[in-house]
C-alpha cells in the first residue's frame, strides 16, 4: 500500500462531474506527472489528493488515514502544495515568504526554533535562491519566484509534495529550470513528488511514473519508457504522431505529425526542426491558448 | 535533507528576530514592530492624559496622573474618575475596536477599501439604533443593545450573500456597498417618520459622539474587548497565511474557512460593540491598519499595531475638536469622518495609481 491512494473518488464541482470512480496509487518515492489534454481532471485529481477538493463519493488515502478527516496541521506536516496561484504580500523578503513554510510545525508559544531557522536557510539553499533572502519577493523574475515558492514548499519538510502546473507561465528556459530542481529534490532528498504538467515532452522526460488522463478516466500508467508510445499519444490528446527516443536523454519524445498542407510546403523539413518547432515558443503559445479557454 | 550548508549562518541580517526560552519556548518579533507598538502605546498614554486634563475646567498633567493614583483632591477626583475618565476609557477602547476589526477585515478581503465603514455593519448598528430611538422612544442602554443587534443582523446578512464557495475580497466589498446602501435608504425613512425631539436625537447618535460617556458604557465594552481581543490576536498568524491566497493557506494546515468565519464574526462584534458605545465613528477602521502598515513595514494584518494606532487616531480626533471648538460643541464624529473623507479620497487615488482598481 503506498502513502497517498484514491479509492474509487468521484469529483465534480457543484453539478458538475469531472471524475467518476478514479482510483489512483501514487508510488513512494517517485516523482509522477499527470498528464492529460485540457478538461480531463487532471488538476481535479491533484486537489483531490491534496484535499482542497472534497471527494462527493470514496476517498482519498494517506497513510492509510481518510484525508479529509485528519487535522489541517497534521496532513500539512505529511503533504505539501505548491498550488497554481499564490499571493505574495506586498513587500515581503524571500526569507520571510519562506519561513512561512514552518507554519504547520510552529505554535503560538513555539513561533520560531533553531531547527526552522536551519530548514528555511537549508530549503532556500537547495532552490538557490540563498542570495536573494533579503531581496523583495516583488523585484524577482518569474522564475526567480517560483523557485521561492517551491523553497517555501520545502520548508514544510513534507515527504510528499504536490505541484500544480509549476511551469505555467515561466518561459521555456525557466520552464526547464524548475523541472530541473523538482528531478534534483526527488533523487537529492528522496521525496516523492507528484506534478501536473502541460508537456507531454516534459513529463517523458522527467517523470519516473507517468498518469496520464483523459476524460476523467486514468487511460495508462507506469513509467514513460512503458507508457508513452504513438499509439497512447492519439488515445489521449487525438494528436497523429510518432515517438522517438530523445537525442539528449532517451526518453520517449513525442513528434506530432506535420498537418498537410504543411507537409507540401516543408517536404524538406528534418527531424531537427521538427523537434525546434515543438520546444520553441510555439509549444508555449499553444500552452497559454489552452490557459485562456480552461 | 541532505544539501550541506553551514547552519550557523544568519538567514538574514534585518527583519523579525527569534526570541527564545530555554523551555523550548520562541516567539518571532520584529524589532520595528516592538518599537512601534511601544511608540503607539506611549501615545496614546500623553494623550489620554492631556485629553482628561481639558475641559472647561483645566487640570495639570501631573495633577491628572496624581488624581488617577488616587491622590488628589476631591474636586479633581470627581472630574477625573467620574466625568472624563470614562469618556477617555471609552475612546480608547472604541478606537482600538476599530482599528482591529477593520485590520481583521482588510486582510480577509484582501482590499484596503474592506473596511467595516464600507461593509455595512455600521449602518446596520444605525438603523438598529434609530429603530429603539424613533420607534420606541428607548433609553441609551436600549439604544447600545438596538445598535449591537443591527450591526450583528447586518454582518451576517453581508457575510451570507458574499458567501459563494468561501468569501472572496471583492465579492464582499460589493455586497457591503450594496448592503450600505439600502440602509442608508432605511435610516431616511425613519428619520422622516421622527418626532422633531426623536430626530434630533437620532442625528446626535449618527454623527458618533464620546459626550457623556460614563462608567456604564465602559465596562460592556471592555468585556468584550477583553474576550475578542486574545481570539483575533491568536488568529494573527494563520491570517497572515491566509493573505497568500486560499490554497496556499490551507497546504500550511490553516482551516481556511473556519478561521475566516471566526474572525470575521470577531470584528462584527467588535465593531458593533464600538458603535454601540460611541455611534458610528468613521475613518478609524479605514485608516488605522493602512498607518500602522507604513509605520511597520511588515506585510500582513499588523493586528496589535492597527489597535493601538486606532486608540490614537480617536484621541487625537477628540482632543483636535475639544481644543478648536471647545468641550462636546462638536461631536467626534465629524473630525473623523471631515478627515476620513481625504484620506478616502487619497487612497482612492494611489491605488488607482498602483493599478488595483
Amino acid at each position: 500500500m503506498q502513502r497517498l491512494t484514491a479509492e474509487n473518488v468521484t469529483l465534480g464541482y457543484d453539478q458538475r462531474v469531472i471524475a467518476e470512480n478514479l482510483s489512483v496509487e501514487i508510488p513512494d518515492h517517485s516523482f509522477t506527472v499527470i498528464v492529460g489534454p485540457n478538461a480531463c481532471g487532471k488538476s481535479t485529481l491533484l486537489r483531490a489528493l491534496s484535499r482542497m477538493l472534497k471527494p462527493s463519493a470514496g476517498r482519498v488515502l494517506l497513510d492509510g488515514q481518510a484525508i479529509g478527516s485528519m487535522p489541517a496541521k497534521k496532513v500539512a506536516k505529511t503533504l505539501g502544495l505548491l498550488p497554481q496561484s499564490s499571493i505574495a504580500p506586498d513587500g515581503i523578503t524571500v526569507a520571510d515568504l519562506v519561513a512561512r513554510g514552518r507554519y504547520p510545525h510552529q505554535g503560538l508559544l513555539r513561533q520560531w526554533s533553531p531547527e526552522d531557522e536551519r530548514i528555511v536557510v537549508e530549503s532556500m539553499t537547495s532552490t538557490g535562491v540563498a542570495e536573494l533572502a533579503d531581496r523583495s519577493v516583488d523585484e524577482l523574475s518569474g522564475g526567480q519566484r517560483q523557485r521561492v515558492w517551491i523553497a517555501m514548499a520545502l520548508a514544510q519538510q513534507t515527504p510528499l509534495l504536490l505541484l500544480d502546473e509549476p511551469t505555467t507561465f515561466l518561459d521555456i528556459q525557466h520552464q526547464l529550470d524548475v523541472l530541473d530542481l523538482c528531478a534534483e529534490l526527488h533523487e537529492n532528498q528522496g521525496r516523492t513528488l507528484v506534478a501536473v504538467l502541460h508537456d507531454l515532452n516534459h513529463a517523458a522526460r522527467y517523470a519516473t511514473y507517468l498518469i496520464a488522463m483523459r476524460a476523467g478516466e486514468v487511460v495508462a500508467e507506469g513509467p514513460p519508457a512503458e507508457v508513452v508510445t504513438a499509439e497512447l499519444v492519439e488515445r489521449v490528446f487525438g494528436l497523429n504522431c510518432q515517438v522517438i527516443d530523445d537525442p539528449a536523454t532517451g526518453t520517449p519524445l513525442v513528434i506530432p505529425a506535420a498537418r498537410r498542407a504543411r507537409t507540401k510546403a516543408r517536404a524538406a523539413a528534418t527531424a531537427v526542426q521538427g523537434l525546434d518547432g515543438l520546444w520553441g515558443p510555439g509549444s508555449q503559445g499553444a500552452a497559454a491558448g489552452l490557459r485562456a479557454g480552461s | 535533507m541532505t544539501a550541506k550548508l553551514p547552519t550557523d549562518q544568519p538567514v538574514r541580517s534585518a527583519g523579525p528576530r527569534a526570541v527564545r526560552s530555554p523551555g523550548g519556548m520562541s516567539l518571532r518579533v520584529d524589532r520595528r514592530a516592538v518599537s512601534v507598538a511601544v511608540l503607539l502605546t506611549a501615545s496614546a498614554f500623553v494623550l489620554a492624559v492631556l485629553l482628561i486634563g481639558t475641559g472647561d475646567f483645566p487640570i495639570a498633567p501631573w495633577d491628572v496622573v496624581r488624581t488617577v493614583l488616587g491622590n488628589g483632591s476631591p474636586a479633581d477626583d470627581f472630574i477625573v474618575n467620574d466625568l472624563r475618565m470614562p469618556r477617555v476609557l471609552v475612546a480608547l477602547l472604541v478606537g482600538a475596536a476599530l482599528g482591529m476589526s477593520g485590520a481583521v477585515f482588510q486582510s480577509v478581503s484582501r482590499n484596503p477599501l474592506g473596511s467595516p465603514d464600507l461593509l455595512g455593519f455600521g449602518y446596520g448598528s444605525a438603523v438598529g439604533a434609530l429603530v429603539v430611538i424613533i420607534l420606541f422612544n428607548g433609553s441609551a442602554g436600549a439604544v447600545a443593545v438596538g445598535a449591537l443587534v443591527g450591526g450583528l443582523l447586518a454582518g451576517i446578512a453581508v457575510y451570507l450573500l458574499a458567501y459563494k464557495k468561501g468569501i472572496q475580497g471583492y465579492r464582499l466589498v460589493l455586497v457591503g456597498i450594496g448592503a450600505s446602501a439600502v440602509l442608508v435608504a432605511v435610516i431616511q425613512y425613519l428619520i422622516t417618520k421622527a418626532q422633531l425631539v426623536e430626530a434630533s436625537r437620532a442625528l446626535v447618535w449618527l454623527t458618533g459622539s464620546l459626550a457623556g460617556r460614563d462608567w456604564a458604557q465602559v465596562w460592556p465594552l471592555l468585556a468584550v474587548c477583553a474576550v475578542l481581543f486574545p481570539v483575533i490576536l491568536g488568529h494573527g498568524r494563520a491570517l497572515r497565511m491566509m493573505e497568500m491566497g486560499d490554497d496556499a493557506a490551507y497546504a500550511l494546515g490553516v482551516p481556511v474557512e473556519r478561521t475566516r468565519l471566526l474572525l470575521m464574526l470577531a470584528a462584527i462584534l467588535l465593531t458593533t460593540a464600538a458603535s454601540a458605545a460611541a455611534g458610528p465613528i468613521s475613518f478609524i477602521a479605514l485608516a488605522a491598519p493602512q498607518l500602522a502598515r507604513r509605520l511597520t513595514r511588515s506585510p500582513g494584518g499588523n493586528l496589535l499595531t492597527a489597535g493601538l494606532m486606532g486608540s490614537v487616531l480617536l484621541l487625537v480626533s477628540d482632543w483636535a475638536s475639544q481644543r478648536a471648538f471647545g468641550a462636546d460643541q462638536l461631536p467626534v464624529g465629524v473630525v473623523t469622518g471631515l478627515v476620513g473623507g481625504v484620506y478616502l479620497l487619497w487612497l482612492l487615488v494611489t491605488e488607482r495609481k498602483a493599478g488595483r482598481i
